[in-house]
């Protein structure tokens, strides 16, 4: 049992009990609480909501990481949506071609990684705080897009990109396909590559990682351009959803990707924190919700579930952290 | 006037007027009086205290008597601070502790008993705060507790204003403490400890960075204190202020009790030999490395207000030792060798070639390494793994293809823990769980990792148990005679005089004498360095 144990915390790391534990739950109440819970349909309606809070959660997560904030992250993904609306537009509207779509996407992507690069640099080279910082550019990007748009939709795009909010490929949502390469490729930046080392180096401590010979400010500009980046992806991916870009789309959102990551286990100063139970936590959400909505309960009520359930978490956390300590102190 | 003066009590007898008056020369007899065997104000016995597997303190006893000096003497890492630390509440000790402190008996303090029941620390870094002003650092506490609970300015300048007077000092109340110099702070914080009408005041190495005139003063203020009954112990490794001040002197050496001995009769030489146990065991390890090429030539190296002209050599396999006070430009000439800080003037050649770094990234590439003074916040990443602080510095070497890997990781890992002999649990453990040896070990081992030709090690020993020392100076020694060029600087002159081939003294930013240990006492050397 022991042994079970400490391989699936080798395996996952200490990260994943919280999350692992709120998915047992959450399948466990609502699978009694109804029968259609446990349905290809929850799963199915599960697979197309994720990804947009997960691909924002995903921009979030990185500066969590570094200690930090990008309180930008829905701003940059509706400037960068907005940005592929205009080329369609510009490009004939519902007859803008695959061309128009993939130069639509190239900037989108650009514009998103050009806040970034502003914020990192900002960060890094005067070392004003990450929220204050990252509070600003979403102020302007609101503002910039709400000048740019009057607050309306843009919308009118060709049929083609429907697929890409709607369709699926093998039974598998198309979004959700997205969503995992992304998360892939996230797991893969944190664990395997240099820039991920600094990362949570950084996020324990800026400093003793300069001192070390890290080139601190690289990465953190590369930590908010990635994050800029993330959120053009999730822009996209919105913009095929709704068939429609407005500025303040998934607002509601920001907040809740910060929670996302902490219920995944990061460590709000930074430092710690894994992809994959992040990943889980927003499966949990997602699974909560979807099973409120099954029992009848009102779409409002499931948000302030959202909020007690990470209250209920950071408690649980707090109580086995402690309990963790005197068992220690009583074995010694 | 709210600490003067408990009425009865042979030390403040016969003393009517505040102590200002005191400060002529009436108070050494009344030391003497305060020596005597009455009743002790604090009594401890039976103190362990254990830090992840290393024992702090042994069966340690303690006693101090009402307004008397008592020194507590003992090597860095001696347990000096972790004992204070019980005493105000800090630390809990082990099971079976006693803690009699004036009436009443403790297993613990906490540190609200040990401050209402005037117990004061004033620690090495004084805990002021350098924004605020002078009387807000002097009186906040007091203020803070009545009801209703709002700042009373006026009420904080006077009573202030009023501690620094029975100091005999002057300062402006108003000023930000920042503006002051760190002897001024010093004495702030006295104050402060006043303001909290103190029975026992701690004053953990209050000379470390002060001048001489600026230490007679203080040794004047304590003296001061002892006379108004207020009891001071005195931790300080400047023996001679020791024998100067004190009537008693505890002595710890490796977290165990040696003895209580009165300061009468006691010299500095019997002092280090009870401190440190086996000092003349311990051999000058200095050669000569005259035939070997220079790794390391500065000249006229200057940063306005830090260091001044610095010229040095390092040899290959040699080990040079820089001592000094602290704030004399060590540290800062460190990191400008180590491409953190940029000259003003000067030169820095390595392997004859000049160089200039535009950051540690350069320095590092050259081959220069640098073991910081403060492992805690700036040489090893606390929190984080054992491994991951090991090859921070030198991803290169675990990556394959562009990715990290594990194993590659691991075995490096595994390689240095094995050639310096650390120990440890799990590599993935966090860092902070093992002792300061094995700490310093691995911040060690994270810079050989990086293959460098010049070792700066910045106060390698603070915060490393005195057992685990030898084996940190064996290490250096291995590697200088490997052929690393090494530049070892410390506070302690001891430790540079028996590591180091040749010694540098650097006061105020410029080297002003240098030894070589073959022929130089380590007398000598501490004459000059603590002058």
């Amino acid at each position: 049992m022991t042994r079970l144990s400490d391989r699936l915390k080798a395996w996952f790391g200490p990260e994943m009990a919280g999350p692992g534990l709120a998915l047992v739950a959450v399948i466990l109440v609502f699978g009694l609480a109804s029968p259609q819970f446990l349905s290809a349909a929850t799963f199915g309606s599960v697979a197309f909501q994720l990804p947009e809070l997960g691909l924002l959660t995903l921009a979030m997560l990185l500066p969590i990481l570094t200690g930090g904030l990008n309180l930008a992250v829905t701003f940059t993904a509706n400037i960068a949506g907005l940005t592929l609306a205009w080329v369609l537009q510009a490009n004939g509207g519902a007859d803008a071609g695959a061309g128009a779509f993939a130069l639509g996407c190239i900037l989108a992507v650009m514009v998103g990684a050009a806040s970034g690069v502003v914020m990192g640099l900002v960060i890094a080279f005067t070392r004003a705080h990450p929220i204050l910082v990252s509070l600003s550019m979403m102020i302007f990007l609101r503002g910039l897009g709400e000048f740019l748009t009057r607050g309306g939709d843009v919308s009118g795009f060709p049929a083609f990109i429907g697929p890409l909010g709607h369709g699926s490929i093998a039974g598998i949502p198309v979004p959700l396909i997205v969503f995992i390469v992304c998360v892939l490729a996230w797991h893969v930046l944190l664990t395997r590559t240099k820039l991920g080392f600094n990362t949570y180096m950084i996020g324990s401590n800026l400093e003793a990682t300069r001192y070390s010979g890290i080139n601190t400010r690289k990465v953190i500009v590369l930590v908010y351009t990635l994050s800029g980046a993330m959120c053009a992806i999730a822009g996209i991916i919105m913009l095929a959803r709704f068939n429609s870009v407005r500025i303040g789309h998934g607002e509601s959102y920001l907040l809740i990707t910060v929670l996302a990551c902490f219920l995944g286990g990061v460590n709000p100063f930074g430092g710690f924190g894994r992809v994959i139970p992040v990943f889980v936590a927003l499966v949990v959400l997602q699974l909560l919700s979807s099973g409120l909505n099954l029992i009848g309960a009102n779409q409002h009520l499931a948000t302030a579930v959202w909020g007690l359930l990470l209250v209920g978490v950071m408690v649980l956390r707090f109580a086995a952290s402690k309990f963790k300590i005197s068992f220690v102190r009583k074995g010694t | 006037m709210q600490w003067v003066l408990p009425a009865a009590g042979p030390a403040s007898a016969g003393l009517a007027s505040p102590f200002k008056t005191v400060f002529g020369h009436t108070f050494m007899h009344q030391l003497a009086i305060a020596g005597g065997s009455e009743k002790p104000l604090l009594s401890l016995h039976d103190i362990n205290m254990t830090f992840g597997g290393v024992k702090a303190l042994r069966n340690v006893s303690f006693d101090v008597r009402p307004g008397e000096v008592h020194c507590l003497a003992g090597e860095n890492g001696c347990g000096k601070s972790t004992l204070i630390k019980i005493i105000t509440g800090v630390y809990r000790p082990a099971d079976g502790a006693s803690i009699e402190y004036d009436g009443e008996t403790y297993s613990h303090m906490s540190p609200v008993t040990a401050h209402d029941r005037g117990i004061q620390v004033i620690w090495q870094d004084l805990a002021l705060f350098p924004e605020m002003s002078v009387a807000e650092n002097i009186a906040f506490q007091t203020v803070l507790g009545r009801w209703p609970k709002l700042v009373d300015y006026g009420r904080m300048r006077k009573i202030a204003t009023e501690a620094l007077e029975r100091l005999g000092i002057t300062l402006d109340v108003d000023l930000p403490l920042k503006e002051y110099a760190i002897a001024q702070r010093q004495i702030v914080a006295i104050a402060r400890a006043l303001v909290g009408e103190a029975k026992l005041v701690f004053m953990d190495e209050p000379t470390a960075s002060l001048t001489q005139s600026e230490t007679d003063h203080l040794l004047d203020i304590v003296r001061g204190l002892s006379a108004a009954a207020v009891a001071v112990v005195f931790v300080s490794h400047r023996l001679a202020e020791v024998l100067e001040i004190s009537s008693r002197i505890t002595v710890l050496r490796d977290g165990a009790l040696v003895g209580v001995y009165p300061a009468a009769g006691m010299t500095q030489s019997r002092i280090t030999e009870l401190m440190t146990g086996k000092i003349f065991d311990q051999q000058v390890r200095a050669k000569s490395r005259q035939d070997q090429p220079v790794v390391l030539e500065v000249k006229g190296l200057s940063r306005p207000g830090q260091f001044d002209d610095i010229s040095l050599t390092v040899r290959r396999g040699e080990t040079l030792g820089i001592t000094g006070l602290l704030g004399a430009g060590r540290t800062e000439l460190a990191q400008t060798l180590f491409g953190m800080l940029q000259p003003a003037a000067g030169t820095i050649m390595l392997d004859g070639k000049p160089v200039r770094f535009s950051s540690n990234r350069d320095a590092i590439k050259a081959g220069v390494a640098y073991l910081s003074e403060d492992r805690l916040s700036l040489g090893l990443i606390q929190p984080q793994s054992i491994s991951d602080n090991l090859v921070i510095s030198s991803l290169g070497k675990v990556a394959s293809g562009g990715f990290l890997s594990d194993e590659r990781k691991r075995k490096l890992v595994a390689g240095w823990i094995a050639d310096l002999g650390v120990k440890i649990g799990l590599q993935g453990d966090a860092i902070s769980t093992l002792s300061g040896g094995n700490q310093q070990r691995i911040a060690i081992a994270k810079w050989l990792a990086t293959d460098p030709k010049l070792l700066i090690l910045d106060a390698p020993t603070v915060g490393v148990d005195v057992g685990a020392r030898a084996g940190i100076f064996d290490i250096v020694a291995k590697l200088a005679d490997a052929g690393l060029a090494i530049i070892l600087i410390s506070d302690e002159v001891p430790e540079v005089y028996f590591n180091a081939d040749r010694v540098l003294h650097m006061a105020q930013g410029r080297m002003i004498g240098s030894y070589d240990p073959r022929s130089a006492s380590l007398a000598e050397i501490e004459g000059a360095v603590y002058a």
